[in-house]
């Protein structure tokens, strides 16, 4: 019985990203729920352009949550990512209270009594009023939970990985000065990686791992019909057939969906009703970012756009 | 079915996905959320919880679908209710021993695994196998040498003591019957030896080739037989893998530098700005410094080959890395090593100086003509080769100066102690210019020699 509702549920997931314009493989969908289910954060691999960073902003969407985003790139430390001492305000107060001092301590007899009065308003100082929240404290303290995307985890450096963990595993972070802050609702944390450096193990024990690759032809082209509505049947086919024929080749950079999705655009600003190889050669600049592979993929383009109409009239 | 998980998680293992205990538990709660009668949403789960990369998750796959193409255990239900007898196989081989030799021609009067075999109902017979792998615990098999034991021991959990008693019985009273059964029974031989192989193949990975991995470790990389290359290429990148990771990580101890204002103040906001606490700028530590000569002449040429790979991987673990290769005369390496996959850059390597005789004597005079200067009072030079210099002169005052030029100079040499300083070995005469030399002849070795030079520079 559980079954069949995890199996409707992982459906319930799949449309629902699906009206976000946001076409999951069911690897995915499952991924997704089972994220939510036993809490867990998902560590998004693949290529780049396949969607990972699109995922977070569809699930964030679709359970109407706010999205924070944290960009790691290299010598990102605790001060930009977690929290910081709005230490300009500490000085400001520091040098007003200044002059209060003095009516502070006069009360006091004994050196040690101006101790203890000093000591108390030491504390004030690291509290709550002086913390500046960067994304991840942030994403702790939203009351009705967010997607937390920490995108590009690989850029950072292997110190801020072991920063996360805390965060990963029991959603909650502690700050030296004040204790312990734990998530109100834990949120949904997706972090990507393009593989540029191997995570540690550690991190990556603590989350579902999930791998998007190129997606299959029929997703790919439910994926276009999605993103751009105005584009025929055919040439969507002949497109994504194409495409699909390019990935086979030795390339630098193999042409990923975002790339798909803007050369299914050009193609229909072009007004193009089927593939012919001039058209192709013409916008293969919008597929291929580099010269060398543009080179590599131009002599074949006859061939491809044959074999892709081809694959059609089998598939 | 938990039970059978945590078979599955033995299965994992052996293709080599490491699933500790809390994997297994985070598993385990993600499938009591999805339940298990969907098999691809399972799968999909397990590929989920249990695989960190994609390498892992194509293993574990494939060993999904061969793990689950087995037919389930029926434990949970022990009288599956169509075919009781057969279920009962395994307890009671001599129950119904009421059969005389007279009345054999009756099939009710023949052992449960006979009736079973005669009725020829092909799903009763996998699940008995299925359930006496189970009692004959199966799951422990670890060699293929195993293979014979675990078949009869299955054989015999299924009553096959019954099944050979029934058929001396037959042959004198129904001969067309024994005909049969005896087909039969090698039929049945015949599935229990796939399901053992099966077995094998999901259980025993694991252990084989931890097995393997040690042999060839241990063995002298110049005897490498040809089959075994393309191991020793993994064994050898798997030790590059474990380098990278464990010198990859930031350098811990680092000096102090320059005053930092910023956390100063904010450190001695308390007081007012009097900085009764300092902060200081971090100052990185010397960046390690290795140039490694690689001998690739015909007589050391196979082990050049793993020198060459674990010179590649240095390449990844220590930024500053320059890499010559010689055997008559020397070329730089570095570009090819950086920019190329490990084979491709053997490749080239090899067909630009490789195989040539040897002539120590001319590569260091190469060496110190071109790249003296590349040499710093900080630099690791590592050299990798037997030094057999084929009678030419050795040239062992240059290496002294490459020697003094540098921080520290090692020598790696395949070939053992007892070798050196015979024939045209100069190794003696080097040794006294080397800061270290080692015998360097398995991968074992390699790798120690090689995480000793990474590892004083953290």
């Amino acid at each position: 019985m559980a079954d069949q509702k995890a199996s409707t549920a992982i459906e319930a997931v799949e449309s629902g990203l699906a009206a976000q314009g946001y076409i999951a493989s069911r690897q995915i969908a499952t991924a997704v729920y089972l994220a939510q289910q036993i809490d867990k954060p998902i560590l998004v691999e693949g290529p780049a352009g396949v969607g990972k960073t699109e995922l977070a902003k569809a699930i964030a969407a679709w359970r109407g949550m706010k999205m924070i985003r944290l960009q790691c790139y290299e010598g990102l430390d605790e001060a930009k990512a977690l929290y910081e001492w709005k230490y300009a305000k500490q000085l400001l107060y520091t040098q007003i209270l200044k002059d209060k001092l003095g009516e502070v301590l006069g009360g006091a007899q004994t050196l040690h009594a101006a101790l203890d009065q000093l000591h108390d308003f030491g504390d004030v100082f690291f509290s709550k009023e002086f913390v500046e929240p960067r994304p991840l404290l942030q994403a702790l303290e939203q009351p009705g939970g967010c997607v937390l995307l920490i995108d590009e985890i690989d850029k950072s450096d292997a110190e801020f990985e072991s920063l996360l963990l805390e965060i990963l595993s029991d959603f909650q972070v502690t700050i030296p000065e004040l204790g312990t802050v734990s998530a109100i609702t834990p949120p949904t944390v997706i972090l990507t990686s393009n593989s540029e450096r191997d995570l540690g193990d550690a991190l990556k024990r603590r989350c579902l791992h999930l791998h998007i690759g190129f997606p299959e032809q029929r997703l790919e082209e439910r994926i276009v019909e999605s993103r751009v509505p105005g584009i025929s049947q055919t040439l969507r086919r002949q497109m994504v057939g194409f495409i699909h024929e390019i990935r086979s080749l030795d390339l630098k950079k193999l042409p990923s969906v975002s790339e798909t999705i803007d050369w299914a655009r050009v193609l229909v600003l072009l007004q193009a009703m089927e593939l012919d190889s001039e058209t192709v050669k013409d916008t293969l600049n919008v597929l291929l970012k580099y010269e060398a592979d543009i080179e590599a993929a131009a002599p074949q383009v006859t061939t491809f756009i044959a074999k892709a109409a081809r694959s059609n009239v089998f598939g | 079915m938990r039970e059978n998980l945590h078979r599955f998680f033995r299965a994992a293992r052996g293709v080599g996905v490491h699933v500790s205990p809390a994997e297994s538990i985070d598993a385990m709660r993600a499938v009591a959320q999805v339940g298990i009668s969907d098999r691809t949403i399972l799968r999909d789960t397990l590929l989920l919880t249990l695989a960190k990369s994609q390498d892992e998750k194509l293993a574990l796959g494939d060993c999904f679908d061969l793990f689950f193409s087995q037919p389930e255990r029926r434990q949970d239900q022990p009288e599956a209710g169509n075919d009781d007898a057969s279920q009962d196989a395994d307890q009671s081989p001599s129950s119904s021993s009421a059969s005389e030799s007279g009345e054999g021609q009756h099939p009710e009067a023949l052992g449960p695994l006979a009736q079973m075999l005669l009725s020829q109902d092909r799903n009763a017979v996998a699940a008995a196998i299925a359930s006496a792998s189970g009692a004959a615990s199966l799951s422990d098999i670890r060699y293929s040498t195993q293979r014979g034991i675990f078949s009869s021991r299955i054989l015999d959990a299924m009553g096959l003591q019954r099944l050979r008693d029934d058929l001396d019985g037959l042959t004198a009273t129904n001969p067309a019957l024994a005909e049969r059964l005896r087909a039969a029974l090698d039929a049945l031989r015949e599935a229990v030896r796939d399901t053992v192989s099966q077995g094998l193949a999901l259980y025993a990975r694991e252990e084989a080739e931890n097995l393997r991995n040690e042999i060839l470790r241990n063995a002298p990389l110049a005897r490498i037989e040809r089959r075994q290359i393309a191991e020793m290429r993994a064994l050898i990148r798997q030790i590059a893998r474990r380098l990278r990771e464990r010198y990859s990580k930031p350098r811990k101890r680092q000096r102090r530098g320059h005053l930092d204002v910023r956390r100063t103040l904010r450190r001695n906001a308390a007081w007012g700005g009097v900085p009764f606490l300092t902060a200081w700028k971090r100052k990185h530590r010397d960046r390690p410094k290795i140039v490694a000569l690689c001998d690739v002449s015909g007589s050391v040429a196979q082990v050049s080959d793993f020198f060459l790979l674990l010179v590649h991987s240095l390449h990844e673990v220590v930024d500053d890395v320059r890499s010559f290769a010689f055997s008559s005369h020397l070329i730089e390496v570095s570009d090819i090593l950086e920019a190329k996959s490990p084979e491709e850059a053997m490749a080239e390597i090899m067909s630009k100086v490789g195989f040539g005789s040897s002539d120590y004597g001319s590569s260091l005079a190469d060496f110190e003509k071109q790249f003296m200067s590349a040499l710093t009072p900080q630099t690791t030079v590592i050299v990798l080769g037997d030094a057999r210099s084929n009678n030419l002169d050795p040239r062992a005052d240059v290496l002294r100066r490459i020697s003094e030029r540098s921080k520290r100079l090692v020598w790696l040499n395949p070939e053992g102690r007892l070798a050196w300083g015979f024939g045209d070995s100069e190794m003696p005469r080097y040794a006294t210019f080397c800061t270290v030399v080692r015998q360097c002849a398995t991968a074992q070795q390699l790798e120690r020699a090689v995480s000793d030079i990474v590892a004083i520079y953290r």
